[in-house]
């Protein structure tokens, strides 16, 4: 199973590494979010109180969304998934594998994103780099989750690249308004560590029932 | 129609009817005054609107695990009465809370995952309508999720200091105001029975409609 | 065994996250219980009967409307069908 999952997740690297198409156009769509927030909201060079977590979330999603809409149409137009469902591999381990690699993606993108909203929302992002990567990973996690599980099986829907957007964010609201409530608690002056726990606390479970929604409805959402 | 449909629904007619008269009655609250009243009618649909997402939920794994077309048929009856109680729920809160809490809405976790919670009946109706083939399956996966949100909704009050109400209202409610909202409740439970066998009935004449189709191509 | 490992956690996770709940200040306290009242009201600025009337005038036209939505689909439906089964009929 293990073994499976780590070969889709290679596979999915791989592809991604030949052309970078999706890493660079998720990075770059997601740049312009926050550059779009930073010209609507910064007013003479300053930016709005605890702007900055609700902006970093809120290009993770649209980021996020735009990176499983590619990852899938991908694999639609190469006729890979039907490939790899006729595949004698277990199809929970193909979803972890799809799941690792979205979840590589949008690390990725967070490596670049964070440093620039911190820059230009003048935010301490870097302040807690460990608890901020828990933070990050843990939503990214909950919120990639959903997304593949829902992209997967809209690959032969009609309006797909509509649907996703309707099916995703409502579901995702709780993560993401957790991790938005975590990285803003770290970037108070003085850091409630007990609060952004909490907040990790109920992302690690946020993700425990949709990876386990997901593993359990996958096979037979992915059947016709 | 089943025969119990129309007796049902007279019955049901004529205690909604019956309902105004015995909330009238209800003792007033002593900090809200006359807009408490609007609770009569806020928590019954409240649990029809979590009890209808359920519904969905269930009947949707059974359409997934099972395949059965009833089941579907279920589910998306469901659906869509989950976003009418929803909706109910989303409007007699606001306009209760306007008075009792000096502002129409707070985002707080109960009324956050509750409009979620309605969202995602909404999606499911959109994919429905506008998914194409495949989208009952797709719709059932999300109903799921969307059932996974129910437990949350309504412990969210309990666990996380909201302005909303907690749970323990209503075992410690005194008996005069008790009579009136169980008698409420029972209305929309059988409401929603009603509703929910009318909704299935539709469902089953298009299916009876696509059989005709698709026998007429034959 | 794999779903006993995920539900252990998943009950786990929010005992481990009984940690104070975010606080929200400045805000009316949170209600336990209702109390009947015991004297009379205050004289409040925003009155209450318009509220209440729109709540309870909701409900009901948005069942009325509900039922009348379904009941004009519902005889759209079964005019169609029964077009459709006298088309049959025809060419048999």
């Amino acid at each position: 199973m293990i073994r499976t999952a780590w070969l889709v997740l290679k596979k999915d690297l791989t592809v991604e590494v030949r052309s970078l198409e999706i890493a660079y156009t998720t990075l770059f769509f997601a740049v312009s979010c926050i550059l779009f927030f930073a010209f609507a909201l910064v007013k003479e060079g300053k930016a709005p109180e605890d702007g900055a977590a609700g902006i970093l979330w809120i290009a993770i999603a649209f980021g996020g969304t735009l990176a499983l809409g590619r990852t899938f149409e991908r694999e639609r137009q190469s006729e890979t998934l039907r490939a790899l469902l006729m595949a004698p591999a277990a199809r929970p381990a193909i979803y972890v594998g799809k799941l690792l690699g979205i979840v590589a993606l949008l690390a990725a993108a967070e490596v670049v994103l964070v440093p620039l909203v911190a820059f230009l929302f003048q935010a301490p992002l870097l302040s807690h780099p460990f608890w901020l990567a828990a933070v990050l990973l843990s939503g990214t996690i909950g919120f990639a989750a959903v997304g593949t599980l829902f992209s997967a099986m809209l690959v032969r829907a009609r309006s797909r690249d509509v649907l996703l957007p309707v099916l995703l964010y409502p579901i995702t609201v709780p993560v993401i308004i957790a991790g938005v409530r975590a990285t803003a608690a770290l970037l108070q002056p003085d850091v409630e560590l007990a609060l952004v726990r909490f907040w990790v606390a109920l992302l690690i479970a946020l993700d425990v029932v949709f990876v386990t929604l997901a593993l359990w409805t996958f096979e037979p959402l992915m059947t016709d | 129609m089943p025969k119990w449909f129309v007796p049902l629904a007279a019955a049901t007619a004529l205690m909604f009817a019956a309902s105004p008269f015995l909330i009238a009655n209800a003792p007033y609250e002593a900090t809200m005054g006359l807009v408490q009243k609007i609770f009569y009618y806020h928590l019954p649909s409240a649990w029809v609107f979590l009890l209808s997402a359920i519904v969905c939920g269930i009947a949707s794994a059974r359409f997934l695990f099972g395949g059965s077309p009833r089941q579907d048929r279920l589910a998306y009856a469901a659906a869509e009465l989950t976003v009418l109680f929803g909706a109910i729920v989303l409007v007699t809160g606001p306009l209760w809370a306007r008075k009792a809490w000096g502002v129409w809405w707070q985002w707080d976790v109960r009324l956050t995952s509750s409009l979620m919670g309605w969202m995602v009946a909404w999606a499911y109706l959109l994919v429905r309508k506008y998914g194409g083939p495949g989208s009952d399956k797709l719709a059932a996966g999300l109903a799921l999720f969307g059932m996974a949100n129910v437990p949350f909704v309504y412990i969210s009050v309990n666990y996380w200091r909201t302005i909303h109400p907690a749970t323990s209202v209503v075992p410690t409610l005194p008996v005069d105001m008790g009579v009136a909202l169980w008698f409420a409740v029972a209305c929309f439970l059988l409401l929603f029975v009603l509703l929910l066998r009318l909704r299935v009935y539709l469902e089953e004449q298009r299916a009876r409609l696509d059989a005709l189709y698709l026998s007429l191509d034959e | 065994m794999r779903v006993l490992v995920l539900l252990v956690l998943l009950v786990s996770s929010p005992a481990i996250a009984q940690q104070p709940a975010p606080d929200q200040s400045q805000q009316p306290k949170q209600t336990d219980e209702f109390v009947p009242i015991s004297q009379l009201p205050a004289q409040d600025q925003l009155p209450a009967a318009p509220l209440l009337v729109t709540a309870y005038a909701f409900v009901w036209v948005v069942f009325f409307a509900y039922v009348v939505s379904v009941g004009r689909r519902l005889t759209k439906v079964q005019h169609e069908v029964e077009r459709l089964e006298s088309d049959i009929a025809k060419r048999t």
